[in-house]
């Protein structure tokens, strides 16, 4: 029978030179439910859905405030994103004690990404079964960060990970022209218009397995900052609504002209 | 050969007699700084509507006397901010390292361009001030810290060794906060009045500043360094002389030394 030897701990490579047990870890990620993140000039935004593990159960967090100024959203194991959550929000409070700043971004991801990598360069270590978005606001404005348990850090201007994310990726990269010049309500609409795509047939956005989180800078241009605040239950049913309102709008158009998709002209009616 | 490494280097004691190593033999407790040593007197500095200007003398001395006459006292950070230093001058040079090093982390750690402003670096500065103190071994300065802050407006706040922070319009340490200060509040007494304040004013004011600190505290130089710092960067002049001084009213001072009238 076949059987793998070179997959017992993550210090050793593959013939092909492969570290399996990073791999596996990438594969956690995958098993985690969707998030969404997505930038403009002005905002960072995550969206995410939320699992509930049995039918009388409450739903799993996604979404993390680390800092004022930051947020996070996971996919994968919540314990081990917890872990780094909580490194994070202790980063962002000494970077405020001895400098009396915001944590630059770059820096917060770069921390993560380090710790995340000796993970995998220690015997008897495991890596993160979890991967991150990073999304918020800094000196030099929205930032929207990837991170993956092989310690992978990278900026994006928007970025799906977790189950089924390659239909919100598709969805981001067709439409991502218009994200940078998108108003705080324009993105969350984006980023719930992506995470629905990634849906199997009978499952919608409701307000209990929805979560929204925004970041962003009150005006462009101005340093004042519209904390990371994590939008659940009622307070995302206008965001949900006018998502599905299009969907109707949509089908209902494709009925009387068969046109499709082909009505990019997005009627809102409000 | 002798193998102990004690006895390496000294005097033979067949040539010298034997060798007198008790002062190798640390007696008592170690000790903290109790005192400065080689010192820097006052350091002056007001904000104006675009920035802020500091000066310092280019004086170290040892005790009473005048020992080196060209120490530089201000110092930039990143080329933003300026920092000026007064009281122990070795510590200053310590401090001055430790930042040389603190700037080249900064500006390595980082791609997007983020640097500490003098707000970030004023609050850096107290916590390792306050903490030498802690363990009481103060750094014996007293700083001066100028730039811009995070919405580019004009900064200025004090440190001293131990810890204490204040923030004003205009400020200065040692000698200059009985003798500069009054000057400087006449024309910034409060923060709505740095807006009035132009740049040449500013350098006016902050050299009269100079000339009366160099009549009237013994341990001040007529050789100066003056930095202004705005939004364009950081313009550091480190070779000012006093000018247009008058000693006239020297002769009309009574009651020092061994004047007998």
């Amino acid at each position: 029978m076949f059987r793998n030897n070179y997959d017992n701990d993550s210090v050793t490579f593959s013939p092909q030179g492969r570290i399996f047990q990073v791999e596996y870890a990438a594969e956690a990620v995958k098993q985690g439910s969707v998030v969404v993140g997505l930038t403009s000039k002005t905002h960072a935004v995550l969206c995410a859905i939320k699992r509930n593990a049995e039918e009388l159960s409450s739903y799993q967090k996604k979404l993390f405030a680390v800092d004022e100024h930051v947020g996070l959203a996971i996919a994968g194991l919540t314990s081990d994103a917890r872990v780094l959550s909580n490194f994070m929000k202790q980063q962002c409070l000494s970077e405020r004690l001895t400098y009396d700043r915001a944590m630059p971004l770059e820096l917060l991801v770069s921390l993560i990404g380090d710790k995340a990598q000796l993970n995998t360069q220690h015997y008897g270590r495991r890596p993160y079964g979890v991967g991150l978005l990073v999304a918020g606001v800094d000196e030099t404005g929205p930032h929207l960060f990837e991170f993956q348990p092989s310690g992978l850090t990278q900026e994006m201007l928007a970025c799906a990970i977790g189950a089924r994310s390659q239909m919100a990726r598709t969805y981001l990269e067709k439409n991502l022209d218009q994200f940078a010049a998108c108003g705080r309500d324009e993105l969350i609409h984006h980023g719930l218009r992506a995470l629905k795509e990634t849906l199997v047939q009978d499952r919608e956005l409701t307000l209990e397995n929805t979560s929204v989180g925004v970041v962003g800078l009150k005006e462009l241009g101005k340093k004042a900052l519209e904390p990371f605040k994590v939008h659940d239950g009622p307070d995302v049913k206008d965001w949900i609504n006018s998502v599905a309102d299009e969907a109707e709008a949509e089908t209902s158009a494709e009925g009387g002209e068969g046109e499709g998709e082909g009505g990019e002209g997005m009627q809102v009616d409000e | 050969m002798d193998h102990r490494p004690q006895a390496w280097g000294r005097p033979r004691d067949d040539v010298y007699g034997a060798y007198d190593a008790s002062y190798l033999q640390a007696n008592g407790p170690n000790q903290h700084t109790q005192s400065p040593i080689v010192t820097g007197t006052s350091v002056v500095a007001m904000k104006f509507k675009d920035g802020v200007v500091m000066a310092a003398d280019n004086l170290a001395s040892y005790g009473s006397l005048a020992r080196f006459t060209d120490v530089k006292r201000i110092r930039t950070f990143a080329d933003t901010s300026i920092i000026g230093f007064g009281g122990d001058v070795s510590d200053m040079q310590y401090l001055d390292r430790h930042l040389t090093e603190l700037g080249i982390d900064e500006a390595y750690q980082s791609e997007a361009g983020h640097t500490l402003n003098a707000r970030n670096l004023h609050k850096y500065l107290s916590n390792l001030l306050y903490n030498r103190r802690s363990k009481f071994d103060p750094l014996w300065n007293h700083l001066l810290v100028a730039g811009l802050d995070e919405e580019s407006r004009p900064f200025l706040a004090a440190a001293d060794l131990l810890g204490t922070t204040f923030t004003s319009p205009s400020l200065a340490t040692g000698f200059g906060g009985m003798l500069a200060q009054p000057i400087m509040r006449r024309y910034v007494p409060d923060e709505a009045a740095v807006a009035g304040v132009s740049r040449d004013q500013a350098v006016e004011v902050i050299r009269e500043c100079m000339k009366v600190l160099f009549y009237r505290d013994a341990r001040s130089l007529d050789s100066y360094s003056l930095a202004i710092v705005t939004k364009d960067g950081v313009e550091l002049r480190e070779n000012e002389k006093l000018e247009q001084q008058s000693w006239a009213f020297a002769d009309r001072i009574k009651g020092y030394g061994t004047q007998t009238v």
